[in-house]
C-alpha cells in the first residue's frame, strides 16, 4: 500500500494499475489509469483559455502575492475541493452525503454570529474562537449523519437529505433570518489572505488533501474504507470495523464541509443562510466522479478529486473567457456529468470497444 | 350480555371484529401519516380561529397542486428504487418554455404540447443513460437537474410574464364547489393526475412491472417482465408529471423564471416519503403521495396562522417530519424483511 500515496495529480500509477498482471509499458499504463481522462480534460479547458486570452496562465507577483487567473482557480477551487475530499471518502464507503450543503451554511452561520456577538470583534482571539465553534457544531452535524447511517442503518442518501433539508432553516435560526456581516480581518484572510504569496484558502484544502492522502494511504485506513465501501457486512465479518469506519468519515465529511462553510463566508465577510454552499454538494460529487471514484464504492482516488475539483472551477472560469453567457455553465455540467459517467459506464465502454483497437493502435503508435 | 353470550364461538360482534381489526401492514404508514395529517389539522383548529374553514384545506390543495403532481412522478421513480433529482429543475424549464413560446406568438395548445413533449423527452433520456448504460439514478438525474436549469437560463435569465389571456382565465377562475368553497382548475388536474396514477399502479401491466422492480429487479427480469421499458418508462413519466406540474406551478405564479422550484425535488421526495412510500422501492401508494403533500402544506399553513414562528421553521419541521418516518421506514423494514 505505501507505494500509492498519490497526493499531487502528476501521472504517478493509479491505484487500479496495481492489478495489471501483464507488466504493460508506461505509456499504456498511464492510458489506463483512471486519472488521464480528468487530467487531459483539465489540460484542453486551459488550452482553450489559452486561446481565448493568451495571457490566461500569466502569473505575476503584485503586493506580495501571486496574482493571475491560476492562483485565483486554485483560491476557488478550495471549497469545492475541501466539500469533495470529505465525499470522496464517504463516496468510498458506499455512501453519499448530500447535507454538506446546508453543513457549510451552519457552519457560515455559527462562526459569523459568534464573531459578531464577541466582545471585541476584530480581534484575532474572537476569530479563531468562532471558527473553532463552527468546526465543533459540524463534527457534531457529522455524527448526526454518521449515526442515521451507521447505527440506524438508513441508506445515506435518505439519512443525509434530513439535514440537507432541515439544515438551512437551523442556519438561519442561528442568524435569524438577516445576512450577517462581520468585520475580522483575520476571518477574511481565510479567503483572501495570502502566505509566502499563496492564498490561504488553497494551502488550507491542500494541507487537508495531504492529510488526507497521508492517513489513507500510509496507513490500512484507506484498504479499510475500501472494503467496507466493496461489501460492508463481508468486512465486519473480517474484522473490520466497519461502523466506526462509516462514522468516521461522515465526521471527516462533516469537518470539511465546515471549513468550506468558513471560507465561503470569509470571501464576502458575510452570511446569507440561504444562498451559501448552495449546490456545493451537487459540484462535490461531480468533481469525485470527475476524478473517477465510481458511486458504487470500494475505491477511491483522492488525487482524482483533486482534478475534478480543479476542473469544475476553470469550468466556471472557462465559460466566461470564451465569451459564452456564464448561466450556460449549468449546460456545460450536465454534458460533463453525461460524458463522465458514459464513459466510466461498462456498458458504454463495451459499445465503443468495437471501434477502440484501431483509435488506441493509431495513438500509440 | 345477552348479546355477548350469543355471538361466543359463533360469530363475534360488530365491536369485537372492530376492536380486534389490525390494519394490513402494508397500509399502516399510510394510515399514520393520514392520522398525522388530522392531527395537524385538527390541532390547527383547536389553536387558531378559522383553521378549521373548510376554505383553508382547498387553499392547501391550491396552493400545492403542482406539488401533488411532482409527487405523483416521484412515486412512480422511487416505486422502482430510483430517484429524480431533476423535477424541480424541469418545473422551472417548463414555465421557461411555457412564457417564451407564449410570448413569440405560438397558441396556448401548442405551447402546452412544447412543454409536456420537451419535459417527457428529457424524462425518456435521463431513463434511457439510467437503464441502458448504468448509470446509477441519483448522477443521472443530476445531470437533469443541471441541464433543465442551463436550458432555462439559456432562454432567458430574466424573469418573463404570462399574459395569454385563455391562459389568465383558468389560474384566476374560481371553481365553485357548494355555497362559498371553491377551488381552482389545477386542484383538479391534480387529483385526476392521482386518480390516473393509482390506476396504473394498481391494476395495469405497467404498474404491477413498477411494484416488481422495485422489489426485486433481477427477479422482475427472470420472470420476464419489460424491465427496461418500464424503467425508462417511470423516469418518462416523472417527466411528464415535472412538466405538467410546472404548467400548474405557472398557474399559482403566472411567469416564467429560471429561479423558479429551486430546491422542489426535495420537497417532493419528502412528500413521498412521509406518504409512507419505501425509498428502496417495492411499497407504498400514490395516495399516500398526496397525503405527504398535504402534510408539508399543512406545515406552512401553521406557520402562517401562526405568525410568531418564522418561515424557516417550515424547512426545520419538514426535517423532523422526515427523519420521523425514516426511522419508522427503517423500523418496519427491520422488523418484517421483504
Amino acid at each position: 500500500m505505501t507505494d500509492t500515496l498519490i497526493p499531487a495529480p502528476s501521472p504517478a500509477p493509479a491505484p487500479e494499475t496495481r492489478h495489471a498482471a501483464d507488466r504493460p509499458t508506461a505509456l499504456a499504463r498511464f492510458l489506463g489509469s483512471t486519472l488521464v481522462w480528468p487530467i487531459l480534460a483539465l489540460l484542453l479547458l486551459l488550452v482553450v483559455n489559452v486561446v481565448a486570452t493568451p495571457s490566461f496562465l500569466n502569473v505575476r507577483i503584485q503586493d506580495g502575492h501571486l496574482y493571475g487567473n491560476v492562483v485565483d482557480i486554485a483560491r476557488n477551487s478550495a471549497p469545492v475541493l475541501l466539500v469533495a475530499l470529505g465525499m470522496t471518502l464517504i463516496i468510498a464507503t458506499r455512501g453519499i452525503d448530500l447535507s454538506v450543503g446546508a453543513i457549510a451554511a451552519i457552519a457560515g452561520a455559527v462562526a459569523c454570529t459568534r464573531i459578531v456577538g464577541a466582545a471585541d470583534e476584530a480581534a484575532v482571539t474572537t476569530a479563531i474562537m468562532a471558527c473553532t465553534w463552527a468546526l465543533v457544531v459540524c463534527v457534531l452535524l457529522g455524527l448526526w449523519n454518521g449515526f442515521l447511517v451507521s447505527v440506524l442503518g438508513i441508506q445515506p442518501i435518505i439519512a443525509t437529505l434530513v439535514l440537507m433539508v432541515a439544515g438551512r432553516g437551523l442556519a438561519m435560526l442561528v442568524t435569524d433570518g438577516q445576512i450577517t456581516t462581520v468585520n475580522n480581518e483575520t476571518f477574511s484572510d481565510l479567503a483572501t489572505g495570502y502566505v509566502l504569496g499563496l492564498p490561504i484558502a488553497s494551502l488550507i484544502a491542500i494541507g487537508m488533501v495531504v492529510a488526507a492522502a497521508v492517513f489513507t494511504r500510509r496507513t490500512a485506513l484507506g484498504m479499510l474504507i475500501e472494503a467496507v465501501g466493496i461489501n460492508p457486512e463481508a468486512s465486519r465479518l473480517a474484522g473490520v470495523r466497519a461502523r466506526t469506519i462509516i462514522w468516521t468519515v461522515y465526521v471527516f465529511g462533516g469537518f470539511c464541509a465546515g471549513l468550506a462553510g468558513l471560507i465561503i463566508a470569509a470571501n464576502t465577510n458575510s452570511v446569507n443562510a440561504n444562498s451559501l454552499g448552495l449546490w456545493i454538494e451537487l459540484d462535490a460529487i461531480l468533481a469525485v466522479v470527475i476524478g473517477g471514484t465510481a458511486l458504487t464504492g470500494g475505491r477511491f482516488s483522492l488525487a482524482g478529486t483533486l482534478v475534478g475539483a480543479l476542473f469544475i472551477t476553470t469550468l466556471a472560469r472557462t465559460i466566461p473567457n470564451v465569451g459564452i453567457p456564464s448561466e450556460a455553465n449549468y449546460l456545460f455540467k450536465a454534458v460533463v456529468v453525461v460524458a463522465v459517467c458514459l464513459l466510466q459506464s461498462p456498458r458504454a465502454r463495451a459499445a465503443l470497444r468495437v471501434r477502440r483497437p484501431a483509435t488506441s493502435k493509431g495513438a500509440t503508435a | 350480555m345477552s348479546a355477548a353470550t350469543a355471538t361466543v364461538g359463533t360469530t363475534t360482534s360488530a365491536w369485537d371484529r372492530i376492536r380486534s381489526y389490525s390494519p394490513p401492514p402494508r397500509f399502516l404508514p399510510l394510515i399514520v401519516t393520514i392520522a398525522l395529517f388530522a392531527g395537524m389539522f385538527g390541532a390547527g383548529s383547536v389553536r387558531y380561529e378559522n383553521f378549521g374553514d373548510p376554505q383553508v384545506f382547498l387553499s392547501l390543495m391550491i396552493n400545492n397542486a403542482h406539488l401533488i403532481v411532482l409527487a405523483v412522478g416521484m412515486t412512480f421513480v422511487i416505486l422502482t428504487g430510483g430517484i429524480d433529482l431533476s423535477v424541480g429543475s424541469v418545473v422551472a424549464m417548463s414555465t421557461m418554455i411555457l412564457a417564451k413560446t407564449l410570448q413569440s406568438g405560438w397558441s396556448l395548445p401548442a405551447a402546452i404540447l412544447a412543454v409536456l413533449v420537451v419535459s417527457t423527452l428529457l424524462g425518456t433520456v435521463l431513463g434511457l443513460l439510467i437503464h441502458y448504460f448504468d448509470i446509477q439514478p441519483f448522477i443521472a438525474t443530476l445531470a437533469g437537474l443541471f441541464l433543465a436549469r442551463g436550458v432555462a437560463y439559456l432562454i432567458s435569465i430574466e424573469s418573463i410574464p404570462i399574459n395569454n389571456e385563455t391562459f389568465m382565465k383558468w389560474a384566476y377562475e374560481p371553481l365553485t364547489l357548494w355555497s362559498t368553497y371553491w377551488i381552482r382548475w389545477s386542484v383538479v388536474v391534480a387529483l385526476v393526475a392521482v386518480v390516473v396514477a393509482a390506476y396504473v399502479l394498481a391494476f395495469t401491466r405497467f404498474g404491477r412491472t413498477v411494484y416488481a422492480i422495485g422489489g426485486n429487479e433481477s427477479s422482475a427480469m427472470l420472470m420476464g417482465l419489460r424491465v427496461g421499458a418500464v424503467k425508462v418508462g417511470v423516469y418518462a413519466v416523472s417527466g411528464f408529471c415535472a412538466g405538467l406540474g410546472g404548467l400548474l406551478f405557472a398557474l399559482n405564479t403566472p411567469s416564467g423564471n429560471s429561479l423558479h422550484a429551486v430546491g422542489m425535488e426535495l420537497d417532493a421526495i419528502a412528500a413521498a416519503v412521509i406518504g409512507g412510500i419505501l425509498l428502496t422501492g417495492g411499497r407504498g401508494y400514490v395516495f399516500g403521495a398526496l397525503v405527504g403533500v398535504l402534510v408539508l402544506g399543512v406545515i406552512q399553513t401553521f406557520i402562517t396562522f401562526d405568525g410568531t414562528l418564522t418561515s424557516w421553521w417550515t424547512r426545520i419541521a419538514i426535517g423532523v417530519l422526515l427523519l420521523v418516518f425514516v426511522v419508522i421506514q427503517r423500523l418496519m423494514t427491520r422488523r418484517q424483511p421483504a
